[in-house]
């Protein structure tokens, strides 16, 4: 997104009726004067999901580094903590929007605060997206409101389709955790998928977070003998599994949800890991400079891998900057138009673009473990 | 597959049994749940972790040292938590279970911090042996799951009917003050019960990590509820209760997912909880309250 993306986004902004915001803007840029902006992040800093919090700002940083150092936009990160609470999170949104004055902000980190935290931010007119809510409809609460989050309805069909086609799948287990929104809706849409294949669905079986012994649901599974396995779990709860039913003898592959995109199946399950397949936005061992300079630069920062979630704030920034630039002011309504604007932008998880309703629109990895690591399953 | 769930269903429903012996010796004798049952065992099943994959030692030695460490929080916990409050003017008849709450609390995050989140595998070769009996495959963990639950049962009658120590528990059991006026040190009675309670839980620990491979900080609290809710149905107190509470609710979560939908696993377990309740309101094997609780 260096360069090459100027020309186009010079035309998508014309034909968004910008023209004169965007020839001040682009007029400011030219002289070498960027354009400063304050972008508000919400986030989980403390309590449980401090991880989640820790990977996202440290994407977040990265980004703005770099973006920085270019110097087209100047952009300040104003970083509040929502602790994974929806009060928390919508007093932390109100303190950006009425006290910070931000231009936009990215975040909140779960979908239940987006939805107490989108609705504020639209009524206010404040540009806001979220880099890890993937539940439905979320950005059907306004339209000052975008994400870059994969939902599993889109991840899901990709890593179902692939394998049915390549394993040649008629007859299938579905398991699921039904205690857990995300992967009793990853389940739906299995379902929704394996009834659309026309595939024959054996058993549904359930589970609870926690679950230690998994035996009863797999002997059953086991006596059905299905083609494949489709799991929507987490990987904590999906590694047991996947050891438990290994160990029982059930062969046949795994398929499995985001929540099952993660080194730590193979770190917990070991060999019994091999052979399950997963669809991810993100793919840290893409064979893309962008990509590998990326993880470079965090591993070199942070000393560690980054996951999705680093990712995915990473772009989102990147995706910010872009849109300010083309905007070419630090102006809510100018930033919000150019992000509805933003189509084919190149970012470390790929292809982007914000569809009609600015949800997602991208084509996910499709990743199987194979030999104690995850690879692109072809 | 008949076969296969039923082993399932007993194993489960052993370890249930073993977990609920703890809670249920030390209501017996202190009319107190105790909250922090469930993590001291999650605590036994790290402890046990530990020893066989970091120092390669053999099982025995893991279930002795999960007993040793246990043992020893057993006796922290009621010099601790439970002991100052004891016979205190103005303590509420709640206080020590709240207490023991408290403990929980903080033996969950202590694990937390020693042993990380999430879960951590329990490997040994011996949880791999397994022998072919018709279609079905026996783990011999599930063999001696079973044993050590029978035993423990059936060592814990004995001594609590048959010996001096049993009949000095009892007699602290019925009246603290009484058995204390008798010459029976009941300060050491308690505390001997909370400190063989809690190596039991340890001994579990270990079990369940042999039969399910995996162990988490978390484990003590699911495992904790099931107990209780098994000594509730099997008689507040009672030892052979608690061992046919946690065989019917293990057999009855198996069974109702191998021929029904493991979405109402736990409600149909629950039902049929409710239900013998309704009839039998001290629970399956529980004496109404005056009498002696054994």
């Amino acid at each position: 997104m260096e360069q090459a993306g100027k020309f186009p986004a010079f035309f998508v902004a014309v034909s968004a009726a910008l023209v004169v915001a965007l020839g001040a803007g682009v007029a400011e840029a030219a002289t070498g004067k960027p354009v400063a902006a304050k972008i508000g992040v919400i986030s989980i800093i403390t309590g449980q999901g401090a991880g989640y919090g820790e990977a996202i700002t440290n994407g977040l940083k990265l980004a703005r580094d770099e973006v920085n150092a270019k110097g087209a936009v100047r952009i300040e990160l104003v970083i509040e903590d929502s602790s994974g609470k929806q009060e928390q999170a919508l007093a932390a949104g109100q303190k950006l929007i009425n006290s910070a004055q931000v231009v936009a902000i990215i975040g909140p980190t779960l979908s239940t605060e987006m939805k107490v935290v989108g609705p504020e931010a639209n009524a206010s007119g404040v540009p806001i997206m979220g880099t890890s809510t993937t539940a439905q409809g979320i950005t059907r609460i306004g339209k000052f409101v975008f994400r870059n989050s994969l939902p599993e309805s889109q991840a899901i069909p990709a890593s179902v389709g692939k394998a049915v086609k390549k394993y040649g799948i008629r007859k299938v287990a579905l398991l699921y955790g039904n205690d857990d929104v995300f992967t009793k809706s990853g389940f739906d849409t299995m379902k929704k998928v394996s009834e659309d294949l026309k595939l024959n669905i054996l058993t549904i079986e359930t589970f609870q977070k926690g679950q230690a012994d998994y035996k009863a649901q797999l002997t059953k599974i086991k006596s059905l003998s299905p083609d494949a396995v489709f799991c929507s779990a987490l990987y904590e709860e999906g590694a047991v599994i996947l050891s438990q039913a290994r160990k029982m003898g059930i062969k046949v592959p795994f398929v499995g949800g985001n929540g099952f995109n993660s080194p730590k199946v193979i770190e917990i399950a070991k060999q019994a890991a091999e052979g399950l397949v997963v669809a991810t936005p993100w793919f840290a061992e893409k064979d893309d400079p962008k990509v590998k300079a990326f993880v470079a630069k965090y591993a070199k920062a942070y000393g560690k891998k980054p996951d999705q979630f680093a990712a995915q704030a990473y772009d989102a920034l990147y995706i910010m900057a872009e849109a300010l630039r083309k905007a070419g002011k630090a102006d809510r309504a100018a930033l919000r138009d150019a992000l509805a604007g933003v189509r084919n932008f190149n970012g470390v998880l790929g292809k982007f673009s914000f569809d009609a309703e600015r949800d997602v629109e991208m084509e996910p990895n499709v990743l199987i473990i194979k030999g104690g690591k995850f690879q692109l399953f072809k | 597959m008949f076969l296969e769930q039923l082993i399932n269903g007993i194993t489960l429903g052993s370890i249930y049994a073993i977990v609920a012996l703890g809670y249920t010796l030390v209501f017996g004798v202190l009319d107190i749940i105790n909250m922090a049952h469930g993590e001291i065992f999650m605590f036994g099943a790290f402890i046990g972790m530990l020893i066989v994959t970091k120092l390669n030692a053999p099982l025995g030695v893991a279930f002795l040292g999960a007993i040793l460490a246990t043992a020893a929080m057993g006796y922290l916990l009621e010099r601790f938590a439970l002991r100052p409050l004891r016979g205190r003017a103005g303590a509420a008849h709640l206080a020590p279970l709240i207490s023991t709450i408290g403990v929980s609390i903080l033996l969950e995050n202590t694990a937390h911090h020693i042993f990380g989140a999430g879960n951590q595998l329990f490997e040994t070769p011996f949880a791999e042996i397994k022998y072919q009996v018709g279609t079905a495959t026996v783990y011999l963990v599930q063999v001696i799951i079973l044993a050590v639950s029978v035993l423990l049962m059936a060592g814990l009658s004995l001594w609590l009917g048959r010996t001096r120590a049993g009949k000095a528990l009892r007699a602290t059991a019925e009246n603290l003050e009484t058995a204390g006026l008798l010459g029976i040190d009941t300060q050491r009675i308690i505390t001997a019960t909370v400190v063989i309670a809690s190596a039991m839980g340890g001994v579990a620990g270990v079990l369940v990590g042999l039969a399910f491979n995996y162990i988490n900080n978390q484990m003590g609290l699911s495992m904790g509820l099931k107990g209780l809710a098994i000594i509730i149905f099997g008689g507040m107190g009672s030892v052979a209760g608690a061992m046919a509470g946690g065989l019917i609710l293990g057999l009855s979560e198996t069974f109702v997912v191998a021929y029904g939908s493991s979405g109402y696993r736990d409600a149909i377990a629950f039902i049929t909880i409710i239900v013998v309740l309704l009839f039998k309101p001290q629970g399956l094997f529980g004496q109404s309250m005056p009498d002696t609780r054994r």
